[in-house]
């Protein structure tokens, strides 16, 4: 298993507008380590998300993976996943099609049986040649999330509310596939309102309630 | 396994907006549809003499087509920043070059080809002799691609503004004075009898260099957008 750099933060701050939505957040992040923002709308957890994963700047302090900041490393490229709030899924493609174009993409699996393999797993194999714009807001939660089980080696997943529109099944699956990428020694860090899963990943959490 | 190269990157959007494009054939048709609309016009508003069409020909057609391209660019990333595609494009190892690269590429085979192929049917419905039909279409082959470039710089810069599209072809416009001064410039010179060839040396240069350049700024005004 190759070491994954971590992830740090220092005395971090980021402003929305005139709003300062946290500083002086310090974190570290750690291969095989997960990380769950909490705290109520509006306290940053998306924009934290969001300035980890390299979209957007700091107000103040720096991000680094391993000895790099994150904007200049070559590996964090490779390495980062990031699933906002939004799909990233095209209305008139097909779920095969949307998942193939970014799996290819960001570089990973991107032929046909892997794609197939992918959506089984998130349990869309009914699905699959549906154009998206049938889907249901949860079925096309689950495309999405489907790219993570096309990552073969671990990296760093930021996720925005994975388990936004997710049935039982699917944050059952979710949990699941997180489990096994933190165990593999992935790292993760994600914003979610539920509450903890029984058999969900087993996490560290940030109140950013506690930030401010 | 991970596969990077920048032409995959270049590829696979540009397959996926031509995909995408084939799925919503209609929208290929409203640039052209408007361009053909704009060039009929005129023999109304000018009076149908041929001789004055003969001459207003090139400059019409070529206005005609620099307004469709206005217009139908001013979406192009719209869709992909509102759906979350653009993220996932400037987050992935590709450059942000090569993704400007594509969708302006995609944006000429849908909206500039199409003209180039309808705008000697056009030219013919003004009058226009064989020699200067050639010569349109040659220079509009050359030309429309500097306008896909320059719109989809516009686009980027206006991305997320509501009133985006006026924006865009205020700013883009005047950057595309130049490609009209050659490009109609280049029948009347043959009309007159002159060596065209410094005009299509000229609109090459220009395609060079917003070939090189627009993608460029495209790129750094979509990072901006994204944040």
């Amino acid at each position: 298993m190759s070491d994954l750099p971590s992830l740090t933060a220092h005395d971090l701050a980021c402003r929305r507008g005139d709003r300062l939505l946290f500083k002086g957040l310090n974190l570290r992040l750690e291969s095989g380590r997960g990380l769950w923002l909490r705290g109520r709308n509006g306290r940053g957890k998306t924009s934290l998300l969001r300035l980890s994963a390299g979209l957007g700047a700091a107000a103040a302090g720096e991000l680094r993976w391993g000895d790099e900041p994150i904007k200049r490393s070559e590996s964090f490229r490779h390495q980062r996943v990031w699933i906002g709030h939004q799909n990233a899924l095209k209305e008139d493609l097909s779920a095969i099609e949307s998942l193939q174009f970014l799996a290819r993409l960001h570089g990973r699996r991107h032929d046909l049986p892997a794609i197939q393999a992918a959506l089984a797993a998130a349990g869309l194999q009914d699905r699959a040649r549906a154009a998206v714009r049938t889907l249901s807001q949860g079925q096309r939660r689950r495309v999405a999330l489907a790219r993570l089980v096309l990552e073969d080696e671990p990296g760093l997943w930021l996720l925005d509310e994975p388990y936004d529109a997710l049935d039982v099944d699917g944050v059952r699956w979710l949990g699941g596939v997180l489990r096994h990428h933190l165990a593999r020694g992935g790292s993760l860090m994600f914003a979610s309102h539920l509450p903890a899963e029984a058999d969900g990943p087993v996490v560290d959490t940030l109140d950013l309630d506690q930030q401010a | 396994m991970t596969y990077v190269k920048e032409e995959i990157g270049f590829v696979a959007i540009l397959a996926r907006d031509l995909r995408l494009a084939s799925r919503r054939r209609v929208d290929i048709l409203l640039p052209l549809g408007f361009f053909v609309v704009a060039v009929s016009l005129f023999p109304f508003g000018v009076g149908p003499e041929p001789n004055m069409l003969r001459q207003i020909a090139a400059g019409v057609v070529w206005v005609s087509a620099l307004l469709a391209t206005m217009l139908s660019v001013s979406h192009l990333y719209a869709a992909d920043h509102a759906d979350g595609s653009l993220e996932q494009m400037l987050l992935s190892p590709r450059s942000a070059y090569a993704i400007a690269a594509a969708k302006a590429s995609a944006h000429w085979c849908l909206t500039g080809a199409p003209l180039v192929l309808c705008a000697p049917l056009l030219g013919l419905l003004m009058d226009m002799n064989s020699q200067a039909l050639l010569i349109l279409t040659a220079t509009l082959l050359l030309g429309t691609p500097i306008l896909s470039l320059l719109g989809g710089l516009g686009a980027a810069l206006t991305l997320g503004l509501r009133s985006g599209a006026v924006l865009l072809i205020l700013l883009i416009l005047p950057l595309c004075i130049p490609t009209l001064i050659f490009g109609a410039g280049a029948v009347s010179a043959a009309e007159s009898g002159v060596s065209v060839e410094a005009h299509f040396s000229l609109l090459g240069a220009l395609l060079l260099l917003t070939g090189l350049a627009a993608p460029w700024g495209t790129a750094a005004a979509l990072r901006i957008a994204v944040e």
